[in-house]
Order: C-alpha cells, then structure tokens, then sequence
C-alpha cells in the first residue's frame, strides 16, 4: 500500500490494480453519533456516547470517546469510567433508520447489486458498470464518499477489494473518511502477520482450538496442511484456507440483505426467577414476530440470547421445523431453550430472535404448518386490532403482569 | 492375486457397485473399490460411508488376495470390452499396479491398500425379512416423488418406512412428505416385520435399492436396526445408514372426513393441467380449479404469459367452490394413480386435499392447496 507522499495518510492514492478492482464494502464512521453531531453542533467537540441507560451498553462511541478507550458494545458504566465527561445520547433509531435511508438512495444510483449488513454498512458490487458510468468503480466510490459528506453531512469509509472479505478489511484500514484498496495480488502476503480473528466466523473458540495446533496468524492458516484445518475445524477448516489466502467467492447478494431479527431488554436489576425471565421475553418475541409479519417473512432458526452480570453472551438457537412469523411458536421455543440453561442463574439482559428467513407464503403453505396458521390468525387479528385502536387495545395477560 | 472373470460378469457386478461411488472425493480410497477373490467367486464393495452396496460373481482364482481400485475408471474400461471376453486381473507386490487383460488389451492401474477401505458394520440388524419383490417396488414407486430435498429438514430427505396395526392387521408401510404434499403406500406386513423399528432410508439409497432391485429374484430380505437398513438382492446386497430425526406426526394430516367428494377421469384431468400449466409462473406452478356440479373449470392466469383455461367433466353433485394447486405436484400424483379413475376429497380451500385411486386403498396422497 502506497501512502500519499504529501502527507503521509494511508489514504489509497495509487494501487496497481485500482481500475480493476470493484467489489466494495461501505461503513458510515461512528453512525449514530455522527448523526447526533450533525444534528446538535454544540456537540461536535465533546465525547459522545449512544446507549441506554445506566446499565445499557454502548451502541455507538464517537472518535472522540474512543480516545478514552470507550467502544461499542462496553457496558455502559465501564465506558463512562473511562471517558466521565461523555454526553450520552439514547439511540433515536427513527432518525438513524432515515439517514440510512438517504445514503441507500445514493448508493442505488451506482449499481442495484448492495447488499446492506446493517443500517450503516453495506457492500457493493460495481463489476461492469464502469461503461455506464463512463468512470471506474474506485472513482465512483470516491464521489459517492463526497457526495454524502456533502448532502447528508456525515463521513463514511470504503473499502475497495476483489472480493467481500478483503472489501470489509479494507474498509477498516483507514477509517474515519478513509479510502483503501486491497489488490489480489498483496492480498496474501497483507494478511500474514494478522491474528486469525481478523477472518470472518473465527471468534474465540475457533481461535482457542487453531492456537492448540499452533496457529495464530492467517499466514499460519495460509501455510497449514488443509488436511489438518479440515480434520479441526470441517469444511469450516476449508473456508479459512481460502480465506486466508484471500480468497472469497461469496457474491454480493441484495437478497440475502435481512438476516435477523431480534430484540432484547437489559434489565434495572438482575433477574434469576424463570417466571420474571419468561415475562421479560414474552414482549420481546411479540415485537420480532410482528417485524417478521410485517416484512413479510418467516424465520427458520430462533434464538435466545441471555447476559450473565459478568458480562458474558450466551446464545442458543434452535431450527424450528416449520419457519415461523408468530410471537407463540418463537416463545414456545424461546422458552424450551431458557429452561435447558441451568437453574437459578442470574441474568441482566435477554433476548429473543429469528434468522434464516424464508418468504412466509410459502413457509404457510406448509402442511405441518397448522399451528403456526391458527396463532398466526389470532395474532394478525391482533395486529389489525391494534392498528385501529392503539397498542393497549389488546394485552394478553403475560404482557400486563410484566407491567 | 490373480483371476480370470468373464466381462459379462464382471461388468454386471461392477455396474451395481459403483454407481455407490462418488465422482469426487477429498479421500482417495473412497474413489476405488474393493476387490477380494477368494474359492470360485470374486465379490465388489463399494462405498460412500453412508451406503455400501456389496455383489459377488464366479471366477477362476488362481491365486487369492484384496486389493482396491479406481471405481469409475475400470467400469468404463470393462465396459468398452469386447462382448464375451475373458478378462484377466492380477496384482502382484512386484508391480504396485493392478493389471487388467483382455485380448490384446492390457492396463495398469493404481491401487490402494485393502486393509485401508472402510468396511460398514452390519451391528445390530434385525433377522432377514422376506418382501416380495414387486411390493417392495410398488411402495417405492408410488411415494419417492415426494421426498423433499430441502436440507434443512433432513428427517424429511427420505421415506419413512415403518409397521402399523389397524383394525387388527399389521401393515408395512412408506410415507414421503415434502410438507407440501404427502404420498404414503402400504402393504401387509410380511412375516418377521412386526415390531421392527420405524427407519428413515435415506433418497440416494432408496434410489440404489430400486435400481438393484431390478436384477432381484421373487423376494428381497430385509434387515432394518434403528441406525442402519440393508437390502438383500441374492449375491447383491446394500447396506446404508438411515437419517438420525424424528419424521413427523404424518396422520396428523391427513384428513379423514372431507365431506366434498369428487371423482374423474384421471387421464383427461391430468392431460389438462399439463395444457393450462403451460403459462403457469415457473415458480409457484399455480393452477385455479373452479368445482362445480358436473365440472371443474382449470385457470392459470400469468401476468406475463397470459391466460388458459380448459373444463373438465368430472363427477360431483356438492357447493361450487374453488381451490389452487401447484401443477407440478397435481401432475406427480395424477401420474401415480393406477386406475382410470381419481377420487379427490376436499374440506375448503386452505385444508389439506385427500386423493386416492378407487382400485388400490393401499395408497393415499395429501396435497396442500396454494392461495389463488
């Protein structure tokens, strides 16, 4: 990677194969913050945390509260240990969910092949549109950068890669604001002194079993037998030898762009009784299942997440024979998987999901789905009813005695 | 080792092992078979780890030993053979190559060592039951249309084969459900079924058994373990691992009292919906059947395609009412009716469908109707 020699900035002003690159990942730097800067200008210099609550966790620490050491996903007190004079902002995601909005607008106009990951990120795939914008991908992305900060007023950084992988850790090089290219040819000697969790899937587990065989870089992956990877890890063994030598045959798919839904509440104090966990839940599975209904889909896979007071994420999922888009069938199951976790443990956030969705036309057609119909009668009845009198018009008693 | 087999023989038996075997493999071993001669016979093993498929043919031995080879590459080889040849094959620790001969055709292949390939246990098998062989074909044929191939409910990628008793009488009985239709086919249960455990034969091997089941004699012994199933066909055998899952309540729907009862000809309706499903959207397939008395008027309509329509006379005397189906599974199950007849038993529009074939009780179909 070539720095820019005015100024030293990791900034991608040249790259050998910058015009044949076009697979990019686009990230806005410090979302949500960025969004309440703009918004409120006495901000701009102060440290600004997004998160709720006393006992929340952060959503978002704009750069400035990074330098203490806040980050996303701290719990809250620890990040305001750390950094005591941050504003702390709760997440308005109305707002958020309207920038986005806007920045897709843009992004629709370069090519329709986006793929978003979250409100703030995506990826984009530019392959053969530089005839129809008379200008290569880098260049493209380059003014679409502008072109946000511009009219919209926040900064995001690109990443721009032959495929997903190095697109999503080209983007991280240089942000905020950054630009920066990773070509095939680099892509394998860029990523051998890196630490294996840089590759997508590789958490801490994965990471503990590679170490027992003594791998800790991706270069030790790139270099290791794939006998010995496939042997440890399955096909997932055969995965990160691809990707450790840069390689990534994932496409960008604009369909693939939902993969969860869920919802989850952290509570004023810890909660261990199964009876108050259940209570908290319920409310939670209402609010997915009425997002799946009114994205019209039906998850295949539920899951529970729960949070032990020291902090640690246990999450446990379940493939459901029938994809389901109802509050029953996901507590039903929500349920099962909290009274398989040992009894008695004290817990300070949980929460419920689906994912692997499937178009829920079909998933209703499904001759063992007769359950799953009869509550998804009953809830959309409910769904209407609310709509036309309000939310309270309609309680069942689980959600009044959480009250 | 060393042998001499004729290609007849030694293409018949090749030709049912290795079609067990798959084109691409990360083992090498699991790309070869096993060769063992032994007294007067040369016997075949080929296997995927999931399914083993065994046979035997008579051979002169002149000297008796195991060793394993390219599956695919010496099917072919024997296969463009000249008929009635003598075919020669011989391994020695001399040559680490398998020698083939036949006329002036000579070759040498690679070979992997015997005590290397993975070897299926036959642990805990239930004793041999004896199932007529054109039943055993008849319950196949009849339901694994149905199978579903989605992987994510594995329990249903294959047919469910299990004993039931009702009204006094053990039957056995196959059920295949993709979840959006259901075949099941029945027989009396033969002697020595009952009690055995309910198994889930995975497609690929009730694919294989069929096909072997070609070459078979009057009956087909039967062994099943809650793990494995094996099928014996005389000298040919196949055993396979079944699926690990709980196949689902499949009585639970099927419906016993739709009251809206309807017969036609099952020829004519079928040859229909394949005219009208001609501009029915690749995806859904979607057919409209409008009933009433004496008729059921087929529709698709297709934004794209444009529209069809065709009446059929049928035989009906209840409420008009109309209901849609995916054509393609209309046509699979019109496809399995034996007689010239089709009774169809409706409930209304979004329940389940009954449909039977009025000469054999021993089938029933169940069809999930789509919105229209």
């Amino acid at each position: 990677m070539a720095r820019c020699p005015a100024c030293a900035s990791p900034r991608t002003v040249f790259h050998e194969e910058l015009g044949t690159l076009s697979i990019a990942h686009m990230d806005c730097d410090a979302f949500y913050a960025s969004v309440e800067k703009r918004d409120d200008p006495s901000l701009r210099d102060l440290p600004v945390i997004i998160g709720g609550g006393k006992r929340g966790v952060v959503t978002t620490a704009c750069y400035i509260a990074r330098m203490s050491g806040a980050k996303s996903a701290m719990p809250m007190f620890k990040a305001l240990k750390l950094c005591p004079d941050a504003v702390v902002i709760k997440p308005n995601f109305a707002k958020y969910k309207e920038e986005s909005r806007r920045i897709h607008e843009k992004l629709d106009r370069l090519t329709p092949l986006i793929q978003p990951l979250s409100l703030d990120e995506a990826w984009i795939d530019l392959t053969g549109t530089e005839r129809l914008h008379g200008a290569t991908p880098a260049q493209m992305l380059a003014r679409l950068q502008a072109e946000i900060e511009r009219d919209i007023g926040l900064t995001v950084s690109v990443g721009l890669a032959p495929n997903k992988f190095l697109a999503k850790i080209a983007s991280e090089l240089d942000k905020p604001r950054g630009f920066s290219a990773i070509g095939a040819a680099e892509a394998q000697s860029f990523l051998a002194n890196k630490p294996v969790n840089i590759l997508p899937g590789v958490g801490p587990a994965t990471v503990a079993s590679l170490a027992e065989i003594g791998l800790r870089t991706v270069g030790d992956i790139a270099a290791a037998d794939l006998k010995l990877l496939a042997n440890r890890l399955g096909s997932g063994g055969m995965r990160l030898h691809r990707l450790a030598h840069g390689q990534d045959s994932r496409i960008v798919d604009p369909d693939q762009a939902r993969k969860t839904i869920s919802a989850e509440t952290t509570f004023n104090d810890d909660l261990h009784k199964r009876e108050d966990l259940e209570d908290e839940l319920w409310p939670l599975c209402e609010k997915v299942a009425k997002q799946a209904r009114q994205e019209g889909v039906a998850g295949r896979v539920a899951t529970l997440k729960l949070r032990t007071p020291d902090f640690k994420i246990h999450t446990r999922r379940r493939t459901l024979a029938v994809p389901t888009q109802t509050a029953r069938t996901l507590f039903q199951v929500a349920r099962e998987l909290l009274s398989a976790e040992p009894r008695g443990l004290a817990y300070r956030l949980i929460g419920a999901g689906l994912t692997e969705f499937v178009d829920a036309d079909t998933a209703g057609a499904d001759m063992f789905a007769d359950e799953e119909r009869r509550a998804l009668k009953s809830e959309t009845a409910i769904d209407a009813l609310r709509g036309k009198f309000g939310a309270a018009a309609v309680v069942t008693g689980r959600a009044l005695k959480g009250r | 080792m060393k042998l001499t087999i004729e290609r007849a023989a030694l293409l018949k038996a090749l030709g049912h092992v290795q079609s067990v075997v798959e084109r691409r493999n990360t083992i090498p071993i699991l790309s070869n078979i096993l060769l063992s001669a032994e007294g007067d016979r040369l016997s075949f093993s080929a296997t995927d780890l999931d399914m083993e498929i065994i046979d035997e043919g008579f051979a002169q031995i002149d000297v008796p030993g195991q060793i394993t080879a390219p599956a695919h590459t010496l099917y072919e080889i024997v296969r463009k053979l000249p008929d009635g040849a003598d075919v020669s094959l011989s391994f020695s620790g001399d040559d680490p190559r398998l020698v083939i001969q036949a006329g002036r055709s000579r070759f040498n292949l690679p070979v992997l060592p015997a005590g290397d390939f993975p070897v299926m246990s036959s642990d805990g098998l239930s004793s041999r039951i004896a199932v007529d062989t054109n039943e055993l074909i008849r319950l196949i044929d009849k339901t694994r249309f149905a199978i579903s191939t989605e992987e994510t409910r594995y329990y249903l990628n294959g047919l469910y084969v299990h004993t039931v008793n009702e009204g006094g009488e053990t039957k056995l009985r196959a059920v295949a459900t993709d979840g959006h239709r259901l075949a099941l086919a029945e027989m009396p249960a033969p002697e020595g079924a009952v009690g055995i455990p309910g198994v889930i034969v995975p497609r690929k091997t009730i694919a294989e058994a069929r096909r072997l089941m070609e070459s078979a004699g009057e009956t087909v012994d039967l062994q099943v373990s809650p793990q494995k199933v094996r099928f014996e066909f005389g000298a040919a055998a196949l055993t396979s691992k079944v699926i690990d899952g709980a196949f689902p309540d499949y009585m639970r729907v099927i419906p016993r009292d739709n009251a809206k009862i309807l017969t036609l000809d099952n020829d004519l309706f079928a040859k229909a919906v394949d005219r009208v499903a001609t501009i029915s959207a690749e995806k859904s397939r979607s057919v409209k059947l409008a009933v009433e008395p004496g008729r059921i008027t087929l529709t698709v309509r297709n934004m794209e395609a444009g529209q069809a329509v065709e009446e059929v006379e049928v035989d009906y005397d209840g409420e008009p009412f109309e209901i849609g189906f995916n054509a393609r599974y209309l046509l699979d199950v019109c496809g399995q009716i034996a007689g010239p007849q089709a009774e169809f038993r409706f409930a209304d529009p979004a329940s389940p469908t009954l449909v039977v074939d009025p000469v054999d009780p021993g089938v029933k179909y169940v069809l999930m109707p789509l919105r229209v």
